[in-house]
């Protein structure tokens, strides 16, 4: 029946083959080159400087700092974002009231674009426009903070933002492990008179580890990344206080054309992605409990 | 199930209540005061438009060219949308129904696409399509747009052509259909549901990319809708024309949210089952 398949196997695989050898994996592996070279610039070709890009890194204050503001995102973002969405799966999925609206209202943040999304907040955040700071002055703050406009709250404006359009989609993906989970669990907790937090340590939070493995990924990679929502939202500043890696990287290629430079920063930035993706498998792996 | 207080019943329903007013309330103020004044929208923030201001959709739409950016963007991310399933779906078909040499290669090779961040590739990109003088260009964006689409899409499309039955493929082969008129006219009907939550979910994918047209496309005329609207916030801080910027977002926001209301179901299901795939 499969006669002369190859007659079917290869045009069907070309086009998908040419299109991602010529832009996805030629790009990633020039990359790896690029990574080890001086390049300043398209005129100019690359040259070979080996670890010089990396020795450059150590000492340079702004990608400590921009790596620094990555951790703070890697560690808050997870405990807040998931917390939060895993709190909320929970009750709605207890079958309270308007549950459909709730779900539906959540998630909608998360199809938006993130530029939208990081200029609608600028206007919530700005001192004059802003609802917040005359919201502040109403009830009697006289110098409401700047948010965005100040080192010291600029980031975590961010984070409010970030858990504001990604704790619906993080809550939706925990609602999806507690349907498949047996009601007949929940009646037999019930009759040995477990309570809703019994019930939930005890039996929810165990059997969603997938889901909850999948979302520590996701939400890695939204921690490393933070590019469109910074750019939009702060650039950088002030004072590089809310720079990522992303968006030094971004100011290094194609502000001052270093791009070796950049794509080295770029390198550590995937190593950070390729290391910790690896670590959250390694450490939740576990017998994954069939029901 | 168990018994569940009235006090913790009312406390749940605060706690769901008090985040959806969060969630919706910052867009709700967006669609009322993109109807103001630029003096109200400075003096009284929380206040609803006096009048009426149509104008500010009028200046978004033409002055600040958010109906050339929205049309930019549709003649991009449709064909670039139509290819990638296409091409999507025949490499799938072949990778999920037949045995040949390097099978599990390929598709091992695409998936991995999957592992990478765009930011590493990001300057060779830019030089290749430089190259290939492909920079500002739509039809270099749509090519780029379909290459970084295929890896999850294959994915995704190769898991679902292999839990769809074999015996009507058969049947039409039986019947003396060519390869070609087997996947075409069995195969991709059959997989419509695969290739819908793929279109939904590579669509809202290109429709809100940013970074990509941030680096491919520095030609003002050809800005794509995320790119042209964060232009038009740092235009703001010279030209100070708050009240179209506020409109601009919502003649964006709006039609996404209509979408998003008739098609929640899928637009969820597209997003969730594609992630937890992946």
């Amino acid at each position: 029946m499969r006669r002369n398949k190859y007659g079917i196997i290869l045009p069907f695989l070309a086009p998908a083959l040419i299109l991602y050898s010529l832009f996805v994996i030629y790009p990633y592996s020039q990359a790896m080159y690029v990574a080890f070279t001086k390049w300043k610039g398209l005129r100019k070709s690359p040259r070979f400087v080996g670890l010089d890009n990396f020795e450059k890194m150590l000492g340079d204050d702004k990608f400590w700092n921009a790596l620094s503001n990555n951790l703070i995102y890697l560690f808050v973002l997870p405990i807040v974002t998931l917390g939060f969405a895993l709190f909320m799966a929970f009750m709605i999925s207890q079958k309270v009231r308007f549950n459909n609206f709730y779900r539906v209202t959540y998630f909608f943040p998360q199809v938006m674009s993130v530029v939208a999304i990081g200029i609608l907040w600028s206007f919530v955040y700005h001192p004059t426009i802003g609802i917040f700071s005359s919201l502040l002055k109403a009830v009697g703050i006289k110098n409401p903070p700047v948010w965005l406009g100040d080192p010291d709250t600029a980031l975590w404006s961010i984070v409010a933002v970030t858990v504001w359009q990604s704790a619906g989609f993080f809550m939706v993906i925990f609602m999806a492990g507690m349907l498949s989970i047996p009601k007949s669990l929940y009646e037999a907790a019930a009759l040995d008179g477990a309570g809703r937090g019994a019930t939930f340590f005890r039996i929810t939070f165990p059997l969603l580890w997938e889901n909850t493995r999948s979302s520590l990924v996701f939400i890695t990679v939204i921690a490393m990344d933070m590019f469109g929502i910074t750019f939009t939202m702060t650039q950088g500043g002030p004072d590089r206080s809310t720079d990522v890696l992303a968006t030094l990287l971004y100011e290094h290629a194609f502000l001052h054309s270093r791009f070796g430079y950049a794509t080295s920063i770029a390198m550590v930035y995937f190593i950070i992605v390729i290391v910790l993706t690896l670590l959250i498998f390694r450490v939740t792996r576990r017998e994954t409990i069939e029901f | 199930m168990y018994k569940v207080s009235r006090w913790s019943a009312v406390s749940t329903q605060t706690v769901l209540v008090g985040w959806a007013v969060i969630v919706i309330f910052p867009m709700i103020w967006m669609i009322y005061s993109s109807f103001k004044t630029d003096q109200e929208l400075f003096f009284s923030p929380w206040a609803p438009p006096m009048e009426l201001q149509w104008d500010n959709f009028a200046r978004a739409w033409t002055k600040a060219h958010v109906g050339d950016y929205l049309l930019n963007t549709l003649i991009v991310v449709i064909p670039a949308l139509l290819l990638t399933l296409i091409i999507s779906a025949m490499a799938a078909y072949v990778l999920a129904r037949f045995e040949f040499v390097g099978r599990r290669f390929l598709f091992y090779m695409f998936l991995s696409g999957m592992l990478f961040p765009v930011f590493l590739a990001l300057i060779p990109l830019f030089n290749l399509v430089n190259q290939l003088k492909m920079l500002n260009t739509f039809h270099g964006l749509i090519l780029v747009y379909i290459a970084y689409s295929l890896p999850f899409t294959i994915f995704f499309l190769t898991g679902f052509f292999k839990t769809l039955p074999t015996e009507i493929e058969e049947s039409a082969i039986m019947d003396g259909a060519n390869p070609y008129q087997v996947f075409f006219k069995v195969m991709l009907p059959m997989a419509s549901p695969g290739l819908i939550s793929m279109g939904i979910f590579n669509f809202l994918g290109m429709w809100n990319q940013y970074v990509l047209p941030l680096v491919l496309i520095s030609d003002e005329s050809k800005y794509m809708l995320s790119q042209g609207l964060a232009f038009m916030l740092f235009k703001q801080f010279y030209e100070n024309d708050w009240s179209a910027l506020f409109a601009a977002l919502t003649i964006i926001m709006v039609p996404t949210l209509i979408v998003y209301i008739t098609f929640q179901k899928q637009i969820q299901d597209g997003i969730t089952t594609g992630a937890l795939k992946g």
